[in-house]
C-alpha cells in the first residue's frame, strides 16, 4: 500500500517537473553554455562563459528576443573531452537549447560535433583553430589559418624581411595544421627547405634551453630569422624567458605568437616578451567607440577593473549578435531556419568595420598583428587592407586543396570537392 | 598467531560472505527496465528513459569493469596498480581504430583507405599496426591482446625481479605516464591529442540509433555481470586461493613451492584485459577515445572507487565506480569548483575511516547486529542457566 | 621602505637628466621632431635617421627613451616627453631640458610607439653614438652590436675610433669589424686574404657567415682555401663548445630534478611514506615567493632571498600538519598514504585555485638573475640556470649536514633504521616522524622558490614535477641521498643528450622507458640500500 503511495507521488512529481519544464520552455529561449570551468581550460574557458553570461543580459535589458526572455544554461564539461559529448547532449535533449555557445580545444568540439549533427543542434565555435572542417550545425566565428598565420607571415616575409623561419609549436593538431600550411605556403613563396625548421614540443613543456639554443644557432647564419610560434598556453612563459635570458631580443628574431593574447599576458612579467608580435582579429587597444563601450561593459559586468578582453570574446560577441539577428530574421529558433539565415548577416567588429558570415560558416574579418608592451597590451603595427575570409579547407594541402564549403543551394555540403563533384562523407 | 588468524579470517571472507548472486539479478533487472523504458515508452511518458541516461548508465558500467579489474589484482594480490587506465586506453584504441575503418570513404576527405586526421596531416598510406583494424574480430583480439601482452612483458619483468608494493605502483604510474605522452605525438599515428572520434557504425548498425545504444548498454551490462561471476569463481579455484595466499605472504607461498611470479603475471594479465574490454565498451558509447584517458591522475582515480566501495569483494568496487561517477555528475553540476575539494576528501577520509570500504561498512553493522544478537542470546541463557541453578 | 623608494626615484630622476643635456635641439633638429609625433609608424625611419645625422643637440636621450617605449609627446604643444614609470604611477619630464612636468596627466599626453624596425635601428644608432663611451665594455658591446650591420658610414666610425683607441680588448674587436668589412667589400684578392688572416680566432657568428660565403663564392681560389680553413677552425671549436653547452643544459635540468626530488628523497626514502602531495609543497614554495614579491614590490632584488627561509617554514609547517593528521594513523601502510597524500594534493591544488584564481600568477625575476654570462661568442651560460645549480647543490650540502652532524639528524637516522630499536633507546619516535616529514616538506617548498624563476608558478605547478621526482628517487635507490644526486643529474644529463637527436617527446619517453627497464633489473635503484634496514 504504502509502496503504491511512493509510487504514484514520484510519478505525480515528476510529471509536474516535466510539465513546467515545457512550461518554461515556451516562456524563454534558452541558450547553452559549453565551456569548461573546472580542470585545465578554465583559465581560458570561464571568461567566455561570462562573456555569453553578460550578452544574455545585455539581450534581455533591450526587450529579449521574439518578444521573449533569454535564459542561460550552462554546464560544466571539465576540460574532459568526453564530457563535451555527453553535456551536449544533455544540452539538447534535457534542456532543449535553441543555441549552444562552447568549446575551446580542437578536441572538445570534434568530441561534441558528432552530436550536434545527430541531434541536429545549432554551436557557435569562438576560437581560432586549424580549420579543415566545415559543419552544417556549427559556425566558427574564430580564426581560421589564413585568417591569422598566413598574414602574420606575409608580415613578417614583407615588412621585416624574414628569410628564415622557424616553426615551433606544441605536439597537437592545430600547430600541426597550421604548421603543415605555413610550410607549403613559404615553400611556394620560394623559401628553401633549409631554412625552415620545424619543432614540436609537448604541453606544459618548461625546460626550453636546448631548443632556444637550437633557435639561436638557426639565427646566426646571418639571414633574418623569425620565429612562428603555435606554442600553446603554460608553455610559453618559460619560453619567453629563456629567450630573453640567452640574450636573444625582439630585433634579432621576432616571435610571432597565435595563442598568446591579453587573457594570458594579464598579471605576467611582460618583460621578456616586449616586442615580440602577436596576430588576432581582435586587440583590447584598438580605439573605436564599439569596443570602447565593450571593454566598459565588461568590466561592470565582472566588478573587475583591471579584467581585459581578448579575441575569442570578441568572437563569441560577433556570434551571439549575429544569432538574434538570425533569429529575429527567421522569426523562429528552429535551427534549420536559423542556419539559413545566419548566412549573409553582418555585424560590427569591435574594432570598427563590420564581420560577414559566409557560406562555409566562416567569418570575414581583418587580421591585426600586434607588438606586445610592456603593460601586457598589444599595440598594432599591421593590419590588413580589407577583410579576409576565413577558408575552412586550406588551399596549400593537398588532402584538401579541393574541397570547399557552401551551406546554400545547391551545393548545399560542408566538403564539396571541386574536381568530382562530389559531397563526400556527409551522413545527414 | 594473530597474524595467521587474520589471514584466515580474510581468507574465509572471500568464498564465505558477499553472495553475488542477488547482486547479478538486481544489475541485470535495473538494465532490463532502462532499456525497455529508452525502447518502448513514447518520448512524453513519464517512465521514459532519454537516451541521455542510457549512455550515462553504459559508461557508469564501463567504469565499473574497470573497477573490477582494479580490485582483481589489488583486492586479492595486494598489487595497486597505478596504471590500469593504460589497459583501457589500449582496449579503446584497438576498439576505435575499428570504428574509424568502419567509417570508409564518409569521411570529410571521402579517403576510402585513411581516416581524416591522417590525410589531412599527408599520410600517404595505412601504417601496418592499422591494417586488418577493419575486420571486427581482428579489432576484438586486439581489444584482448594489446593489454594482455603489454601486461605480460610488463609482469613478468616486474614480478621476476620481484619488484613489490610502492615501487610497483611508482612504475605503473611511469608506464602509463610514457603511454600519455607517446600517444600525444602525432608521428605515433593514433591522432594525437584529438584521439579518434567521429564513428558512424558498428558491425553494420547506425551509432546514432536508440537501438545500438540499448544494445550496447545491455551487452556491457551482461559482460560485467559475467566477469564478475567469472573472477569470484577464479577466486575459489586453487589458482584464487594461492593469489590471495601471495598477498598475505608473498615469501611464505613461495617458500612452501609456488612459483609466486607465475600467479601474478597471469592474474595481472587478466585484470589487463578485463580493463582492455572495459575500454573496448566504452569508446562506442561516449563516442571518443583520445590520450587524456592515459592520464595518471585517472588511474589513481579508478583505485579511489575501489577503495570507496571496499577492496577484495568485487561488487564494492562495481558499488564504488557507479556511486563516486554518479556523485562527480552531480557534483560538478551543482558546484564546479567544490567538486576536487568533495573527491580529496573523499580520498582521505576513506583511506582514514574506512579501509574496508562501503562493503566493509555491511559487513560491521551486521557483525554488530549480529554479535548484540549473540550477547542478548547469550545474557538470555546466562540468565536461565542462572536461574536453573537458583 | 618610503625612504628608499623616494631615493630610488630620486636617482633615476638623476640619472635621466645628467644623461638629458640641457641642450635645446637646433633648427634643423625641430622640424624633424614635430615630424617624429605625427608620422605614421612605418614611416619614422627616415626621420629617425635624418636626426640622428643633424647637427645640434645630442639624440642620444631621445633614442633611448623611445627604445624603452617611455617616449611621449604633449598634445597640445607637440613638445617631447620621457616617462618615467614606477609601479602604478607615471611621472612625465620634459625630454630635452629634464624638468619635471607634475601637471600632465596621462590624457594630455600620447605616446610615439616603436616597432622591432625602428628598435633594431635605434639599438644600432646608440652603439654608433657610444663607440666613444668612456667605459670599454660599453664600447665593445658597441663595436658588436654594429657587426651585423657594417655600412660605409659605420665603418668610417670605427676607423676613426680605432685611431683614438686605448683600450687592447676594445682594439681588437674594432679589428674584427674592420677585418669583417674588407673581406667583404674589398675588391682585391690579397686584401681580402689578409682580412681572412686577420679574422683567425673570432668566433663570432657573423664572421663565420662571412667566413662561409668567401669558402663558397670568392673568385680567388686562396681566398677561398683560406676561408675554409679558418671555417673549420670554427667549426671545431663549435663542437666543443656545443658539447659543454649541451652538458650544461643536463647539469641545470639535472638540479631542477634535484631540487624537486630531494625533499621527496627524505619523506619517501627515509620515512618510507609516498607522500603525492609532495608536489603541492614545492607549489607552496613557489607561491611563498609570489606572496613575498606582492607584499614588498620595492625588494624585488632581495625577494627570494627573503622566500626561501618563509618558504622552507610555510611547506614544513604544511608538512607537519599533514603527518599529524594523516599520515601517523596510517603507519605501515605505504599504499593507502598514497592514496590519502594524493586526496590532499587534490585539496590543496584547489585550495590555491581558490585563493589565487587559477591563472598563472607573476613572479618577477631579480635583475641579478637575468641574462647571461657570455664566456665567447659560442658558449654563454644563463644566469638564472647556473644560480639554480649553485643552489640545488648548497641545498643538498646543507641537507646532508643535516643529517649527519645534527641531533635531529642522527635521530632521524636511528628510526628509519630501526624504528623500536630507537624508540627503545628513548627516542620520541613519534616526534622525529613529525620534523623528518616538515623537513622534507620545507625543502620542497625552498625548491618551490627556485622553480618559481624557472616555470609558471600556477596551481598545476606541483603535478609537473611529482612523476619525475619519483623517478629521481626510485632511480637513485631509495634511503640514499648521494643516489638521489646522481639519478638526478644522470637523467638530466642524459635527457639533453637525447634531445637533440630525437625531439623532447620522445626524449622523455625514452628515459621513462629506461627506468622502467632499469628498475625490473635492479629493483632497489642505483645505490640500493644494504643491510637488515633494507628488508
Amino acid at each position: 500500500m504504502k509502496i503504491k503511495h511512493l509510487v504514484s507521488g514520484i510519478a505525480l512529481t515528476m510529471g509536474a517537473s516535466v510539465l513546467s519544464i515545457s512550461a518554461m520552455a515556451a516562456d524563454t529561449i534558452k541558450v547553452g553554455v559549453l565551456h569548461s570551468l573546472s580542470g585545465t581550460m578554465a583559465i581560458s574557458e570561464t571568461t567566455l562563459k561570462d562573456t555569453v553570461l553578460m550578452m544574455v543580459e545585455e539581450q534581455n535589458k533591450k526587450g529579449g528576443l521574439l518578444g521573449k526572455q533569454l535564459e542561460a544554461v550552462v554546464v560544466d564539461p571539465a576540460s574532459n573531452w568526453p564530457l563535451f559529448a555527453e553535456k551536449t547532449r544533455e544540452l539538447l535533449t534535457k534542456d532543449q537549447v535553441d543555441v549552444i555557445f562552447g568549446c575551446w580545444t580542437s578536441v572538445s568540439r570534434k568530441s561534441a560535433l558528432p552530436v550536434l549533427e545527430e541531434l541536429n543542434g545549432l554551436m557557435f565555435y569562438p576560437v581560432q583553430y586549424e580549420g579543415e572542417e566545415s559543419s552544417k550545425n556549427v559556425f566558427y566565428t574564430g580564426a581560421a589559418p589564413n585568417q591569422q598565420a598566413i598574414p602574420a607571415v606575409d608580415y613578417l616575409m614583407n615588412d621585416l624581411g624574414v628569410k628564415r623561419w622557424v616553426l615551433a609549436g606544441t605536439d597537437y593538431v592545430y600547430p600541426r595544421t597550421t604548421n603543415k600550411i605555413l610550410e607549403a605556403y613559404l615553400k611556394a613563396k620560394g623559401v628553401a627547405a633549409e631554412d625552415i625548421m620545424i619543432n614540436y614540443t609537448p604541453f606544459g613543456h618548461s625546460d626550453w634551453q636546448s631548443i632556444v639554443s637550437d633557435i639561436k644557432s638557426f639565427g646566426a647564419e646571418g639571414k633574418k630569422t623569425a620565429v612562428v610560434s603555435t606554442i600553446n598556453g603554460d608553455a610559453n612563459i618559460p619560453f619567453y624567458k629563456e629567450l630573453g635570458n640567452q640574450g636573444i631580443s625582439a630585433e634579432d628574431i621576432p616571435v610571432v605568437a597565435f595563442s598568446v593574447g591579453e587573457e594570458e599576458l594579464s598579471g605576467l612579467d611582460t618583460k621578456p616578451l616586449v616586442g615580440h608580435l602577436a596576430a588576432w582579429n581582435y586587440f583590447q587597444s584598438v580605439e573605436s567607440d564599439a569596443n570602447t563601450a565593450f571593454i566598459s561593459k565588461w568590466k561592470a559586468f565582472t566588478g573587475n577593473p583591471d579584467r581585459v578582453t581578448n579575441d575569442p570574446m570578441e568572437a563569441t560577441y560577433i556570434g551571439f549578435k549575429m544569432w538574434t539577428q538570425a533569429v529575429e530574421k527567421a522569426g523562429t529558433t528552429d535551427v534549420n531556419a536559423v542556419e539559413q539565415a545566419m548566412i549573409g548577416q553582418e555585424t560590427e567588429n569591435l574594432t570598427g568595420g563590420m564581420a560577414y558570415m559566409n557560406k562555409n560558416h566562416h567569418l570575414s574579418k581583418p587580421v591585426l598583428i600586434g607588438e606586445i608592451q610592456d603593460d601586457g597590451q598589444l599595440e598594432v603595427v599591421w593590419e590588413t587592407e580589407g577583410l579576409v575570409a576565413g577558408d575552412a579547407w586550406s588551399d596549400f594541402l593537398p588532402g584538401s586543396k579541393d574541397l570547399i564549403s557552401d551551406w546554400t543551394a545547391p551545393i548545399s555540403c560542408g566538403n564539396y570537392n571541386t574536381v568530382t563533384k562530389t559531397c563526400s562523407g556527409q551522413n545527414y | 598467531m594473530s597474524s595467521f588468524l587474520t589471514n584466515f579470517m580474510s581468507f574465509s571472507r572471500i568464498n564465505g560472505e558477499s553472495k553475488v548472486a542477488p547482486f547479478v539479478v538486481l544489475l541485470l533487472a535495473v538494465t532490463a527496465l532502462a532499456s525497455a523504458s529508452n525502447l518502448l515508452m513514447p518520448q512524453d511518458s513519464v517512465f521514459y528513459v532519454s537516451t541521455y541516461t542510457i549512455t550515462l548508465l553504459g559508461k557508469y558500467l564501463c567504469y565499473a569493469m574497470l573497477a573490477l579489474a582494479v580490485d582483481v589484482i589489488w583486492g586479492y594480490c595486494g598489487i595497486l596498480s597505478l596504471g590500469h587506465g593504460a589497459f583501457f586506453a589500449l582496449g579503446g584504441y584497438a576498439m576505435g581504430m575499428y570504428l574509424m575503418r568502419q567509417i570508409g570513404d564518409r569521411g570529410v576527405y571521402g579517403n576510402p583507405e585513411l581516416p581524416d586526421f591522417m590525410v589531412f596531416l599527408n599520410w600517404s598510406e595505412l601504417p601496418w599496426f592499422w591494417q586488418g583494424m577493419d575486420q571486427f574480430w581482428v579489432a576484438m583480439l586486439m581489444v584482448l591482446l594489446v593489454p594482455g601482452i603489454l601486461a605480460y612483458v610488463f609482469g613478468w619483468l616486474a614480478f621476476r625481479s620481484r619488484v613489490t608494493g610502492v615501487y610497483l605502483s611508482i612504475m605503473t604510474q611511469a608506464l602509463t605516464y610514457a603511454l600519455l605522452l607517446s600517444f600525444f605525438r602525432n608521428e605515433m599515428g593514433f591522432g594525437g591529442n584529438n584521439g579518434l572520434t567521429d564513428f558512424k557504425d558498428i558491425i553494420g548498425f547506425d551509432l546514432q540509433s536508440d537501438n545500438t545504444r540499448v544494445s550496447l548498454f545491455i551487452i556491457t551490462a551482461l559482460l560485467l555481470c559475467g566477469l564478475l561471476v567469472l573472477s569470484k569463481k577464479i577466486m575459489q579455484t586453487r589458482f584464487g586461493k594461492v593469489i590471495v595466499a601471495i598477498r598475505d605472504g608473498e615469501s611464505r607461498a613461495r617458500f612452501i613451492g609456488y612459483r609466486t611470479e607465475n600467479y601474478k603475471v597471469w592474474l595481472f594479465v587478466y585484470s589487463a584485459m578485463i580493463a582492455g574490454i572495459a575500454g573496448a565498451l566504452y569508446v562506442p558509447q561516449v563516442g571518443i577515445i583520445n590520450p587524456g584517458e592515459f592520464s595518471p591522475i585517472n588511474s589513481i582515480e579508478i583505485v579511489i572507487w575501489v577503495a570507496v566501495g571496499g577492496r577484495g569483494t568485487l561488487i564494492g568496487a562495481i558499488i564504488g565506480a557507479i556511486l563516486v561517477n554518479y556523485a562527480k555528475t552531480k557534483f560538478t553540476a551543482i558546484m564546479p569548483d567544490g567538486w576536487l575539494f568533495a573527491l580529496g576528501a573523499m580520498f582521505v577520509l576513506v583511506t582514514l575511516y574506512l579501509p574496508k570500504g562501503l562493503m566493509g561498512l555491511v559487513a560491521q553493522l551486521k557483525d554488530q547486529q549480529l554479535q548484540s544478537k549473540q550477547r542478548s542470546a547469550n545474557n538470555s541463557s546466562n540468565e536461565k542457566a542462572e536461574e536453573g541453578h537458583a | 621602505m618610503r625612504y628608499l623608494n623616494a631615493i630610488c626615484a630620486c636617482l633615476l630622476g638623476l640619472l635621466i637628466s645628467t644623461s638629458v643635456l640641457a641642450e635645446t635641439p637646433s633648427e634643423a633638429q625641430k622640424p624633424l621632431l614635430l615630424e617624429l609625433t605625427e608620422v605614421k609608424l612605418s614611416k619614422a625611419l627616415p626621420v629617425l635617421q635624418q636626426l640622428e645625422a643633424s647637427e645640434g643637440a645630442d639624440m642620444m636621450a631621445l633614442f633611448k627613451t623611445m627604445l624603452n617605449g617611455d617616449l611621449y609627446y604633449e598634445k597640445e604643444t607637440k613638445r617631447l616627453i620621457a616617462a618615467l614609470k614606477e609601479q602604478s604611477v607615471t611621472r612625465y619630464s620634459d625630454l630635452f631640458t629634464g624638468a619635471a612636468l607634475n601637471e600632465l596627466s596621462s590624457n594630455q599626453v600620447k605616446k610615439i610607439k616603436v616597432n622591432n624596425t625602428l628598435r633594431g635601428y635605434l639599438g644600432e644608432a646608440i652603439a654608433r653614438m657610444q663607440l666613444n663611451h668612456p667605459d670599454s665594455a660599453v664600447r665593445t658591446d658597441a663595436v658588436r652590436s654594429l657587426f651585423s650591420d657594417l655600412g660605409p658610414n659605420t665603418i668610417e666610425l670605427i676607423r676613426t675610433a680605432r685611431l683614438n683607441e686605448q683600450s687592447r680588448s676594445v682594439q681588437e674587436v674594432m679589428d674584427v669589424a674592420l677585418a669583417l668589412y674588407r673581406a667583404a667589400h674589398s675588391d682585391d684578392a690579397t686584401e681580402r686574404l689578409q682580412a681572412v688572416k686577420d679574422l683567425e680566432g673570432s668566433l663570432e657568428p657573423e664572421v663565420r657567415n662571412q667566413l662561409t660565403k668567401l669558402a663558397e663564392n670568392d673568385p680567388s681560389r686562396s681566398v677561398r682555401k683560406a676561408a675554409q680553413i679558418g671555417l673549420d677552425k670554427i667549426d671545431q671549436q663549435a663542437e666543443m663548445y656545443g658539447f659543454i653547452n649541451q652538458l650544461f643544459f643536463g647539469l641545470s635540468l639535472g638540479s631542477v630534478l634535484l631540487l624537486a626530488a630531494i625533499g621527496l628523497a627524505i619523506t619517501f626514502g627515509v620515512m618510507g611514506v609516498i607522500n603525492m602531495a609532495h608536489g603541492e609543497m614545492i607549489m607552496l614554495g613557489a607561491y611563498t615567493t609570489y606572496v613575498v614579491q606582492l607584499m614588498l614590490p620595492n625588494m624585488i632584488e632581495y625577494s627570494l632571498w627573503i622566500a626561501v627561509p618563509l618558504a622552507f617554514m610555510v611547506s614544513g609547517l604544511a608538512g607537519i600538519l599533514i603527518e599529524r593528521l594523516v599520515i601517523r594513523h596510517l603507519h605501515g601502510r605505504p599504499l593507502e598514504t598514497l592514496l590519502a597524500t594524493f586526496g590532499i594534493s587534490l585539496i590543496l591544488q584547489q585550495l590555491v585555485r581558490t585563493v589565487f584564481s587559477p591563472l598563472n600568477r607573476q613572479v618577477a625575476t631579480p635583475e641579478w638573475m637575468s641574462g647571461s654570462i657570455e664566456i665567447n661568442p659560442l658558449l654563454s651560460l644563463t644566469l638564472n640556470r647556473l644560480y639554480i645549480v649553485a643552489f640545488a647543490l648548497l641545498v643538498f650540502m646543507i641537507l646532508l649536514i643535516v643529517l649527519k652532524k645534527t641531533s635531529l639528524g642522527l635521530n632521524v637516522r636511528a628510526v628509519s633504521q630501526n624504528r623500536d630499536m630507537a624508540k627503545a633507546m628513548g627516542i620520541r619516535t613519534d616526534r622525529v616522524d613529525a620534523m623528518t616529514f616538515g623537513l622534507g616538506s620545507g625543502i620542497a617548498g625552498i625548491a618551490g622558490v627556485a622553480l618559481s624563476q624557472l616555470t609558471n608558478v600556477g596551481p598545476n605547478l606541483g603535478q609537473a614535477y611529482i612523476i619525475d621526482s619519483f623517478m629521481v628517487v626510485v632511480f637513485g635507490g631509495v634511503g640514499n641521498l648521494w643516489g638521489t644526486l646522481v639519478a638526478a643529474f644522470t637523467l638530466g644529463v642524459a635527457n639533453k643528450f637525447i634531445e637533440p637527436v630525437t625531439g623532447a617527446v620522445l626524449a622523455s619517453i625514452l628515459v621513462l622507458v629506461f627506468i622502467i627497464l632499469f628498475i625490473q633489473k635492479r629493483p632497489k635503484g642505483l645505490f640500493p640500500q644494504k643491510g637488515r634496514a633494507a628488508e
